[in-house]
């Protein structure tokens, strides 16, 4: 799931810019380190830009099969009474 | 003929009593003994109306009953044929409610450390309930309003009326299929106590507790509870509240992912600086050292040109000195000695000669005087002038006395000129000596 590796990937940012502040890893270590959590900071930036924003509904066809089509401001107009099976 | 007596005469009664001796055989029928302070009586509850019990019977429920009184044929009893039951003094309802969450809870399925705590960043969010109310508008509002990028999926399902349970459970089942779902949202806007019944359903309790997503239960108004909370993994006062616990700000992420972006950077930097700072001292004192090393070359250098000197100072005074010896050696020479010598040999030997000469000249004339007074000296010259000498023979002892010789032995005569051997003929002493 997306939503577990961008917290992996905020959780290892939020550790790489604690290891940064505290400032007694060597420098080569600290550059190198530092590009991952840019690299990191961006790409979950770029994750968020990329997503997109959509509704959906989960219903079932005549099969019986369950899938998944765009919520619509219909679905909300509907009566209780549509969804009796 | 009593039984159709009997249920003519009582109709319909209502009664009110407590339940005891209750006991549920296969067949679903359901008998008991209602009793009061005073009296008893037998009841049976059918099947159809069993069923439509909201609450379970137990021995000690105080209830109202309503039904008819009729006759057991085979053993000739009366009883009571109950089709309406409701607790004394609480809804039929809240007891079944606190029926089945003493049940449920038993199980242990509201344990608290069954609690998943919610994903921070959560990517799709499922929602369960009714497509058509406000509560479901309301939640994707704000939902949408807090992270525009949110991924919505709505199981629409019927929130309430027979079987919306079964739908409920089904849905939450359904949304863990799919797999894409990070955690969902279980509920509905408000109601009465019958509205909101469904979240009340064991096989709703079920669905949550065996929900591999975290669930988040959102039924109704504040102030309502139902099992469904019980069983959630966090409950919601309402459907917005949900919203806000579940979908993180997006703003505040984006502002989180650039402050820690702008916290490496400055981190970075500042060790940069850190070791830039650390560098030029280094350089510096490098330039010290090496500002110390050229003096220190330069010392050696100079060292180097006066021992040189030196030993080339030490050098010419050792040849000039062996120069000396040398001379010295030379003048001392065994050869020129030998030489010196040799030159003064002939000098010597020409002096040696002449007082060799001299010498031996004086000492022959001082030998010939001393020849000239031994020879007057000598026996010989007495014998020259006619005395003769006596030997003994062979011995050449001069005779001096007579008795030296016997008659009969040779004795010698030397005289002047030669010797005489004579025999003594005889031994004369002279008697006036």
């Amino acid at each position: 799931m997306a939503g577990v590796k961008f917290e992996q990937a905020m959780a290892r940012l939020e550790v790489i810019v604690g290891e940064l502040e505290k400032g007694d890893l060597p420098l080569d270590e600290s550059l190198k380190i530092f590009e991952e959590g840019i690299r990191l900071s961006k790409n979950c930036l770029k994750v968020l830009e990329e997503a997109e924003k959509k509704v959906e509904v989960l219903v079932q066809d005549k099969n019986g099969k369950k899938q998944l089509r765009a919520f619509t401001s219909e679905d909300f107009d509907q009566k209780d009474s549509s969804m009796e099976p | 003929m009593i039984r159709a007596s009997l249920e003519a005469d009582f109709p319909e009664t209502w009664l009110e009593g407590e339940i005891s001796n209750l006991r549920a055989p296969g067949s679903g029928h359901l008998y008991c003994t209602l009793k009061d302070g005073s009296s008893q009586i037998r009841a049976v509850i059918f099947r159809s109306a069993a069923m439509r019990l909201r609450f379970g019977l137990e021995d000690g429920l105080q209830v109202v009953v309503h039904g008819r009184l009729s006759v057991y044929e085979p053993r000739g009893e009366y009883q009571l044929v109950l089709d309406h039951l409701e607790p004394k003094g609480q809804g039929a309802l809240q007891l079944a409610f606190e029926q089945l969450k003493r049940r449920l809870e038993a199980e242990g399925l509201f344990n608290v450390q069954r609690k998943r705590p919610l994903p921070a960043f959560p990517w799709t969010v499922g929602i369960v309930t009714s497509p058509t109310g406000a509560a479901v508008r309301d939640l994707i509002t704000v939902l949408h309003r807090r992270c525009p990028i949110l991924r919505i999926i709505v199981a629409p399902v019927q929130v309430q009326g027979a079987g919306a349970g079964e739908q409920i459970a089904a849905a939450i089942h359904a949304l863990n299929t799919l797999g894409c779902i990070d955690v969902m949202i279980v509920g509905r806007g408000g109601g009465s106590m019958e509205d909101l019944w469904s979240f009340n359903e064991e096989v709703v309790v079920r669905a949550i507790t065996g929900s591999r997503i975290p669930v988040v239960s959102a039924v109704g108004h504040e102030t309502d509870v139902t099992l469904a909370d019980f069983a959630a993994d966090v409950r919601a006062p309402t459907p917005s509240a949900a919203g806000e616990m579940v979908a993180p700000v997006l703003a505040e992420i984006v502002e989180r992912l650039e402050m820690f972006a702008a916290r490496c950077r400055q981190a970075t930097m500042s060790q940069c600086l850190d070791h830039q700072q650390r560098l030029d001292l280094l350089v510096a004192h490098l330039a010290t050292i090496r500002l110390r090393i050229l003096r220190e070359a330069q010392r050696v250098d100079g060292t180097l040109v006066s021992m040189r000197e030196a030993i080339r100072d030490t050098l010419k005074q050792m040849t000039a000195r062996m120069q000396g010896w040398r001379q010295a050696l030379e003048a001392a020479s065994p050869e020129v000695r030998v030489r010196h010598g040799m030159a003064l040999v002939p000098q010597l030997r020409l002096r040696l000669t002449g007082t060799m000469a001299h010498d031996l000249k004086r000492y022959e004339e001082r030998i010939h005087a001393y020849l000239g007074r031994l020879h007057g000296l000598s026996p010989l010259a007495i014998l020259a002038r006619g005395y003769g000498m006596l030997e003994t023979m062979p011995d050449q002892t001069i005779v001096r006395r007579v008795a030296q010789v016997s008659i009969g032995d040779t004795i010698r005569a030397r005289l002047v000129d030669g010797e005489l051997r004579c025999t003594v003929e005889d031994v004369l002493p002279d008697s006036s000596v």
